[in-house]
């Protein structure tokens, strides 16, 4: 599966390209549009733009949909099999884990089911360097779980998400998700 | 003239405040009060952008949330509604060559936007009430952590805002529809569908189109207006049950929070709320966009009948699109999720492209234009825009909003892009428009600070965007604290964009006092000389 880093970064390239194309179109037209020049427009511009609006609307979600594995399987995720699933409740502003630690075999798909006994949270899962793996609201009263495939070896912290009042803040589970690698299997 | 005489009387003393008649005060008080309360929200957010790098000794964590609470309602209601609402109060009855329906309504809009929006910033800033604007359910009734008194005070004071804009609202369609004494009889309804957009929608089935009775902004603010309505609805509704809460726990009972589901709340709310983010902003931002356009260049808009029937479709779309904001919600039908907030919210695009390539055409149309204030700050402004727009369009898709909800790239490049450049280098190219004419020819005291409040205001907001985007892409979320520097480096690169805002509102505030000069400001806040209805003093 693709890494959500991977992910972010295309998204930097093309959004940075697009600002400096977006920069210079303004500085060449506030430049142009104070000098003597042709001054009409031919209808056939103005459609071709209204097209290529819709193109990039349309195209966008279609793209991403075809590639970033986490979209079809989220929308799909109740017709997946999950290969491990952790129950985990949150309440008082403070996580409740199955156990200590969260151990993941190496390409296993994993269904994360949290549930709030009280105030609307987040869960979402950060590596090291504190950049987002995943994230997902908390509702208090319903079912909220993401499937995530994990395909390489990696220790991940557990973060809040959502504000849930100053408390919040401190909501925080250091290096306590491990995906192991493939030749060092635990139990499920 | 010396320092002092401009200080006190304005630039070469052409200030004459004794010559405002009763619609210019109104609308001057508006500007001036929702200028007062944009700097308040600047300085609010550098505290806050400081207290990001290092934790401020003074200022403890749960002050730093009530402001981060108040912050974003300050801004929205106590400056960006109130310079809206005085120009829009305005505007209609200039353009519509009729007098305002009541001035008297309209200061009373005036005041319960000024006074509801101190109401609840005190109420904040005292008992630190802090569910932040989202008011995600239960948080605004947890009362073993916020005040259930303080909250009170918090949502009488949003009540109070919400009243000036239904007043508001009352005041625009009765202006737009109603006879003045002495004319002849009005076509009400007519008027109110021109303004709509339905007797457009039936020109599209007819072989003898019928021609518009309400100009193009007219119909651009009267359709944000409905949206504006429609929100205060919302929120007054939300502000209700809360209180029933807070007013249960003042006397002693402890109401099931399980009563309200988390996710339809969570469902109206964003409802109500986008209808401000993704309706009014953007159909009265495009409205505006197309009056400074033909009043800057004298001519008419291109592609007119587009830009109407764009404006209605955006009506429509802000209505749908409220899902986006749930894309991490697991609850949430995966239907609303493609349909609204993916399908609909892409229209955005469209209809935002449609009226930036039109106001562009329409400058275009008079070549060559000078680089005037109005102007530059409108470029500004489109230029905003067309940054913030597609930046929300991203985050309004499944696969990307997985690792960009709530980190700093939805309020960075997105929300501050919008507002701070976007939306305020708009106002302020309306605000530069109207000066003289609200003022009866006063004259601005320098184009060097009216420059560098328009360079200041642009790579200030532009910059802060972009390291918020940036610490955004690299995890680091909205709404919370970090406390061992992980992201300093883009706070601080921020802080340093958010200085030059606050230069560039000084450099303009100070520009403003020096024209109009002290006189002329306390001129603002005392009762008109004249009782005439007119918007401007009839010509002698």
């Amino acid at each position: 599966m693709i890494d959500s880093t991977t992910v972010l970064n295309g998204q930097a390239i093309a959004y940075t390209l697009y600002v400096l194309a977006i920069l210079s179109l303004m500085a060449w037209f506030a430049y142009r549009v104070t000098r003597q020049g042709k001054s009409s427009i031919k209808p056939a511009l103005f459609y071709s733009f209204a097209g290529m609006l819709i193109v990039l609307g349309v195209s966008l979600h279609i793209i991403t949909y075809n590639t970033i594995p986490w979209s079809p399987m989220d929308l799909n995720r109740s017709e997946i099999k999950a290969d491990r699933t952790f129950d985990i409740s949150v309440a008082g502003h403070a996580f409740k884990l199955p156990a200590e630690k969260l151990l993941i075999n190496q390409n296993e798909k994993v269904l994360f089911n949290v549930t709030s006994g009280d105030l609307t949270y987040g869960f979402g899962l950060f590596r090291a360097d504190n950049s987002m793996l995943f994230q997902m609201q908390v509702i208090p009263g319903h079912v909220n779980d993401i499937l995530w495939q994990f395909d390489a070896p990696g220790i991940y912290s557990i973060r809040s998400t959502e504000y849930s009042g100053p408390k919040g803040v401190n909501m925080v589970l250091k290096d306590v998700v491990e995906v192991v690698a493939s030749n060092q299997q635990v139990a499920k | 003239m010396s320092f002092i005489d401009t200080l006190l009387n304005g630039e070469q003393g052409l200030m004459k405040s004794k010559t405002l008649t009763p619609m210019q005060k109104l609308t001057l008080r508006f500007v001036v009060v929702g200028l007062l309360y944009y700097g308040f929200a600047v300085v609010e957010g550098m505290i806050m952008r400081i207290y990001e790098v290092k934790a401020i000794p003074a200022i403890e964590s749960k002050q730093f949330f009530a402001i981060l609470t108040a912050h974003p309602l300050v801004g929205i209601f106590g400056s960006t509604y109130s310079i809206v609402f005085g120009a829009f109060l305005f505007l209609v009855p200039f353009l519509m060559k009729k007098p305002l329906w009541s001035i008297k309504l309209g200061n009373y809009t005036f005041l319960l936007l000024a006074f509801g929006t101190l109401i609840f910033w005190l109420a904040g800033f005292f008992s630190h009430y802090a569910p932040l604007y989202t008011l995600y359910w239960p948080l605004p009734a947890d009362f073993t952590q916020f005040s259930a008194l303080g909250g009170a005070f918090f949502i009488l004071g949003i009540a109070l805002v919400m009243l000036g804009t239904v007043f508001f609202v009352i005041n625009i369609f009765k202006t737009i529809t109603y006879t003045p004494e002495g004319w002849d009889k009005q076509p009400g309804g007519k008027l109110l569908a021109s303004a709509l957009g339905v007797s457009g929608m039936k020109n599209m089935f007819k072989k003898n189109k019928e021609e518009h009775l309400v100009s193009l902004p007219v119909a651009a603010i009267a359709r944000g207006t409905v949206d504006t309505a429609l929100n205060a609805g919302i929120i007054l509704f939300t502000g209700v049950l809360i209180l029933v809460y807070m007013v249960a726990s003042l006397m002693g009972f402890d109401l099931k929070n399980s009563a309200v589901d988390a996710l339809l709340y969570k469902n109206w709310f964003w409802w109500g709320l986008d209808l401000v983010a993704d309706g009014l902003v953007l159909i009265f931002v495009a409205g505006t966009w197309y009056l400074l356009a033909t009043l800057i260049t004298g001519k008419k808009l291109y592609m007119e009948n587009i830009a109407r029937a764009a404006l209605l479709v955006e009506l429509v779309v802000s209505w749908t699109v409220w899902s986006h904001h749930l894309l991490s919600d697991q609850a949430q039908p995966g239907i609303l999720k493609v349909v609204s907030g993916e399908m609909v919210t892409a229209l955005e695009l469209i209809t935002q492209g449609l009226a930036f390539f039109i106001t562009l055409v329409t400058l275009w149309s008079a070549r060559p234009l000078k680089m005037t204030n109005p102007l530059k700050f409108l470029l500004g402004g489109l230029l905003g825009f067309a940054l913030a727009v597609p930046a929300g369009i991203m985050q309004a898709d499944i696969g990307l909003n997985r690792v960009l909800h709530n980190t700093q790239w939805v309020v960075g490049p997105h929300v501050h892009v919008a507002i701070l450049v976007g939306l305020t280098m708009t106002l302020y190219s309306a605000i530069y428009f109207l000066f003289p004419i609200l003022t009866n020819g006063a004259k601005l005291y320098s184009n060097k600070l009216a420059n560098l409040h328009f360079w200041c205001q642009l790579l200030g907001g532009i910059g802060m965007g972009a390291f918020m985007g940036m610490a955004g892409l690299k995890g680091m979320l909205r709404r919370t604290l970090y406390f061992n520097g992980e992201f300093s480096l883009y706070m601080i690169l921020a802080a340093l964009a958010g200085s030059l805002l606050l230069i560039g509102f000084l450099a303009f505030f100070y520009n403003i006092v020096m024209s109009v000069g002290l006189n002329g400001v306390i001129g603002i806040f005392t009762k008109a000389e004249t009782e005439t209805k007119d918007l401007v003093p009839a010509e002698k």
